[in-house]
């Protein structure tokens, strides 16, 4: 292909070798009035891939609520969301995924995840504060596994950890379905004054137009189009789709770009990430319905010789667009100077919607910026869809037939050998937690991670969650559970929820079964945003997330993950998870019920795989919410944890083992044992008291009608102690769940 | 009390240091820049942590190269006050400031966490003040942190009083559970002879904001800046 003539005009077939349909070759060569040439079709094939356009998503996206009164920059704005948290200072935030490049090579696929999240935030002006991330797995025994979940987690801390922002919180999970198809969803929240905006709008014909950062190589190149392809056996070749990350060069671009936006001189700045210069030029310029010209041979590159098409693809990493007002290059300059970075005049704005790249004084490419992007001329399409079989066998499920095991104590100890349940400690270890010093989380262990504001009292509470296996059990509950757990994380912890990020990892679109799936998906998301009042910012969206496997397509679990962020007025009332004292008093709060759906104690303990999830009401947990805020405001607990995966007895251990304190309960005759201590019911909070405020709160309980269960106390000896019988010393459980990920 | 705070392209902890000597400890803090060659009278300097020109190479290898290294050393031969945190330490290891090397951590990867550290000196600025029976929680976070010497230079260090710190427990006990790293020893910083170039992979900066729920850098930081009061 690299020997085709640019200037010749492009086959069919070429076309559809770069991953276009036939129509939409015939609408290219309808909106240009003649046969594109096969660099104009390269663009329009990554411009209008899945990952550029969105267009089997878009649709659907579009009806996710987007307004709340604290959004300064709404979805598809700019490259992140912004909220105001007071102050004038203001919160960008955004989750993405870099699922199939850390499929074929781990460690680069996931550093440059990270590298690519970090430079949408601060490509607004923000300094990125926190990350998090969300990973999942295939079975963690498989050797490919453990090689994957090594490379990502040293990808992902090697690029952090140099570039210096803190890992806050984060996810693992392992269940077969991801074997082939692991998900690296990473997300950063950067912190900025509201005045120092940076758009990636370019406006002002004659404005000039500068590359800067990294140099342009080889690498990368259609990683767009890879990235809206299966996964299979082939997928090797694409290998140089994959890009490598330099977080030394990033660090030096984030510190170069914050001194820019202090300026004046700045118009617009865009990052490029997929499809590199192509799609940061043209979606710049159909942002400020203006058009470029740009100059392929001022482009500074790693290898000579290089095609126009390949300048044009490449998606080398750490490097950035940015429009500069006329006459005040020279301060630019100046800036990427001081960093040693390039920073090279490879253009102009132009009036009128043509983008044009010139290269040995040729023009090899001219087309309407409007009609690449989405919102413009990117197409857009309505997906078939289709309720598979297996969502009503799942609700046949019958608690009645699982029968109670009659040893639980050995239960316990089985749950903490699960890589879903054990300690990550392994993983997050090998992230710096604690550079930049705002992790208020670090010495007060709480369900979300909390930033502090430094200057203020302020703190961002984040967290990011998607139990997939209910969301598979039932697309539109479980996604409503994903944004309901990140919210009660967030509340959980003193905050009150913001707004959220996505990043929607589903099958193939063209599959009616796959994209029912992500329909059901934005419903349940689109109710409980609306119910918890936390507007969609953006995100992104990840389709074809499977394997081939013996010619049988095997899609992941679909997997919404939730990015949340909240806000805590004064970081000094956190309200950590920990137990405090010996005798504070334990509390569950939120209804109890007879329901082990989906929980990781079906699955596993035995091995029952079709459920639906877990029982959920939206209103109950809303009230739950409230109900736990106004504890907390009128400080009448000391101590606060979600039932999450593995239920109320995971939840007591880890209470227990971040306090070297163990507890003495009782559970209650009308509901199965198994049911009371591994369900995974939703809505659903541990909380201690002291003594000194038992009477309070009692008197709060009883005044609101208050759903609550007095569970026992918090007991000098180190022991989970259920209805009189030891079900393990908190140090064994500590012995096991450390050692069970430690590769 | 004029501490300077240097800057290497890829240093990320110099912002933390001259947040915690100026908003927390109530210092003057000057930023100086790699490419400075002068350190503008700053009676305390510090190499903050980082990754330094990336550390592609071996951890401080190239940041010893840097111009203002050149003033950093003038500073230490005259008896100045440096402390280097973290990639401060290693650069100090490399330029030869301080005895030793900082080799990748026995188990072959990066470690973030809190440790706890029972100061050995009893005279080095930064340890002078410290109650030698108790233990000061500092987090570590580095990939290359084993502190590592020749047998001699280990039985010198100790016989000169230049061991600032050792991991240990809660308690102060000094035992192989809580070195975090394969340090000798359980050597977490060292001095030069003289004392006043001081290293140390834990950082105190992290441990200074009562809002973040650790003050135990506090009493490591007033000891060496009351020592730039006298």
């Amino acid at each position: 292909m690299s020997n085709k003539q640019t200037n010749n005009t492009a086959t069919l077939d070429q076309a559809l070798e770069l991953g276009l349909k036939k129509e939409e070759f015939t609408e290219i060569c309808e909106i240009l009035g003649r046969i594109p040439n096969f660099t104009e079709v390269s663009i329009y094939s990554v411009m209008w891939s899945e990952h550029c356009s969105y267009k089997n998503s878009i649709h659907w996206l579009k009806k996710l609520p987007k307004d709340g009164p604290h959004m300064l920059v709404k979805a598809g704005e700019e490259n992140a969301g912004l909220v105001d948290i007071g102050d004038g200072l203001a919160c960008a935030f955004k989750i993405e995924s870099h699922n199939h490049p850390s499929a074929l090579e781990p460690y680069q696929g996931a550093a440059t995840g990270v590298g690519g999240i970090n430079r949408d935030i601060f490509t607004m002006g923000a300094r990125p504060i926190a990350q998090m991330n969300s990973l999942r797995f295939g079975k963690y025994e498989n050797p490919r596994t453990k090689w994957l979940l090594k490379g990502v987690v040293k990808g992902i801390g090697n690029y952090g950890n140099s570039f210096g922002i803190p890992v806050l919180s984060g996810e693992v999970f392992f269940d077969e379905s991801y074997d082939q198809n692991p998900l690296v969803n990473a997300f950063s929240a950067g912190l900025m004054n509201v005045d120092d905006l940076i758009s990636a709008t370019a406006s002002g014909p004659g404005n000039p137009v500068f590359i800067v950062g990294s140099s342009t190589g080889k690498d990368g190149i259609h990683g767009a189009a890879f990235a809206s392809k299966d996964i299979t056996e082939d997928s090797m070749d694409d290998l140089p789709a994959v890009q490598v990350g330099d977080p030394f060069q990033e660090k030096l671009l984030l510190e170069a770009s914050l001194e820019l936006a202090k300026t004046d001189a700045v118009v617009g700045m865009q990052d490029m990430g997929a499809a590199g210069i192509t799609c940061s030029t043209s979606e710049m310029s159909a942002a400020g319905n203006v058009g470029m010209k740009i100059d392929l041979d001022k482009v500074p590159t790693r290898q000579s010789d290089m095609k126009d098409w390949e300048i044009l693809l490449s998606e080398s990493q750490e490097r950035m667009l940015v429009v500069v007002e006329k006459g005040k290059e020279s301060e630019v300059k100046k800036i990427f100077d001081k960093w040693d970075l390039n920073c090279e005049l490879i253009g102009e704005v132009t009036n009128g919607d043509t983008l044009e790249f010139f290269q040995n004084g040729q023009c090899v490419a001219s087309v309407p910026p409007s009609s690449l992007v989405l919102g413009g001329g990117a197409p857009v399409y309505q997906r078939e869809y289709k309720e598979p079989a297996y969502f009503k066998k799942y609700k046949e499920f019958n608690i009645n037939k699982i029968s109670i095991p009659e040893n639980l104590v050995e239960v316990g100890r089985f749950l903490f050998n699960q890589p879903n349940i054990a300690s990550k400690r392994w993983v997050y270890e090998q992230y710096d937690s604690m550079v930049g010093t705002n992790n208020v989380s670090t010495n007060n262990p709480s369900d979300a991670g909390v930033a502090l504001v430094k200057g203020t009292y302020k703190g961002i509470a984040m967290s990011v969650d998607c139990n997939s296996r209910y969301v598979h059990a039932d697309p539109e509950m479980g996604t409503a559970i994903a944004v309901s757990e990140a919210a009660r994380n967030i509340v959980v912890s003193g905050g009150v929820p913001s707004a959220i990020t996505n990043c929607l990892n589903f099958g193939n679109p063209y599959h009616p079964e796959s994209y029912w799936q992500f329909v059901g998906a934005i419903k349940g998301m689109s109710k409980a945003c609306e119910k918890f009042s936390t507007p969609v910012t953006g995100g992104n969206v990840s389709f074809y997330n499977q394997s081939i496997v013996s010619g049988k397509e095997v899609p992941v679990f679909p997997t919404p993950t939730i990015g949340m962020i909240g806000l805590l007025e004064d970081v000094r009332n956190i309200m950590s998870l920990n137990f405090k004292s010996e005798n504070d008093h334990i509390f569950l709060v939120g209804k109890i019920v007879n329901d082990i759906s989906s929980s990781e104690y079906l699955v596993k303990y035995h091995e029952v795989l079709e459920s639906p999830a877990p029982y959920f009401d939206i209103d109950e947990e809303f009230e739950l919410h409230q109900n736990i805020k106004n504890f907390i405001d009128k400080k009448l607990i000391n101590a606060a944890h979600d039932c999450a995966d593995g239920g109320l007895f995971v939840s007591l251990v880890e209470m227990a083992m971040s306090s070297n304190l163990g507890c003495e309960i009782k559970t209650v005759n009308e509901i199965r044992k198994d049911s009371f201590l591994f369900g995974e019911s939703q809505g659903r909070v541990i909380v201690t008291v002291s003594s000194d405020q038992l009477d309070s709160f009692k008197n709060e309980i009883k005044t609101n009608g208050i759903n609550s269960l007095y569970l026992g106390k918090v007991s000098k000896e180190s022991h989970i102690n259920i209805d009189s019988t030891n079900y393990g010393m908190v140090e064994d459980f500590k012995e096991i769940s450390n050692n069970v990920i430690n590769l | 009390m004029k501490c300077g705070v240097v800057t290497f392209p890829g240093s990320n902890c110099n912002h933390d240091m001259i947040y915690a000597l100026s908003k927390i400890l109530n210092q003057k803090v000057v930023e100086l820049w790699h490419k400075d060659h002068d350190t503008q009278n700053c009676e305390l300097i510090i190499l903050p942590g980082g990754f330094s020109y990336g550390d592609y190479l071996r951890s401080g290898a190239i940041a010893r190269f840097s111009p203002i290294m050149k003033e950093v050393v003038h500073h230490a031969n005259n008896g100045g006050l440096v402390l280097g945190i973290c990639n401060g330490f290693q650069i100090l290891c490399e330029a030869g400031l301080l005895p030793g090397t900082l080799l990748h951590n026995n188990n072959q990867k990066f470690i973030c966490k809190n440790t706890f550290l029972k100061p050995a000196s009893l005279k080095a600025p930064i340890c002078q003040n410290l109650h030698s029976n108790e233990s000061y929680k500092i987090p570590i976070a580095h990939g290359e942190g084993r502190y590592f010497a020749s047998e001699n230079v280990i039985k010198s260090l100790f016989n000169n009083d230049q061991v600032l710190f050792q991991y240990c427990d809660i308690q102060g006990n000094i035992n192989q559970d809580e070195n975090p790293n394969g340090s000798l020893n359980n050597i977490a910083g060292v001095s030069n002879k003289n004392q006043n170039v001081m290293g140390m992979m834990p950082h105190p900066e992290r441990a200074v904001d009562p809002l973040l729920g650790n003050t135990d850098g506090v009493p490591l930081f007033n000891s060496l800046l009351n020592l730039i009061a006298v």
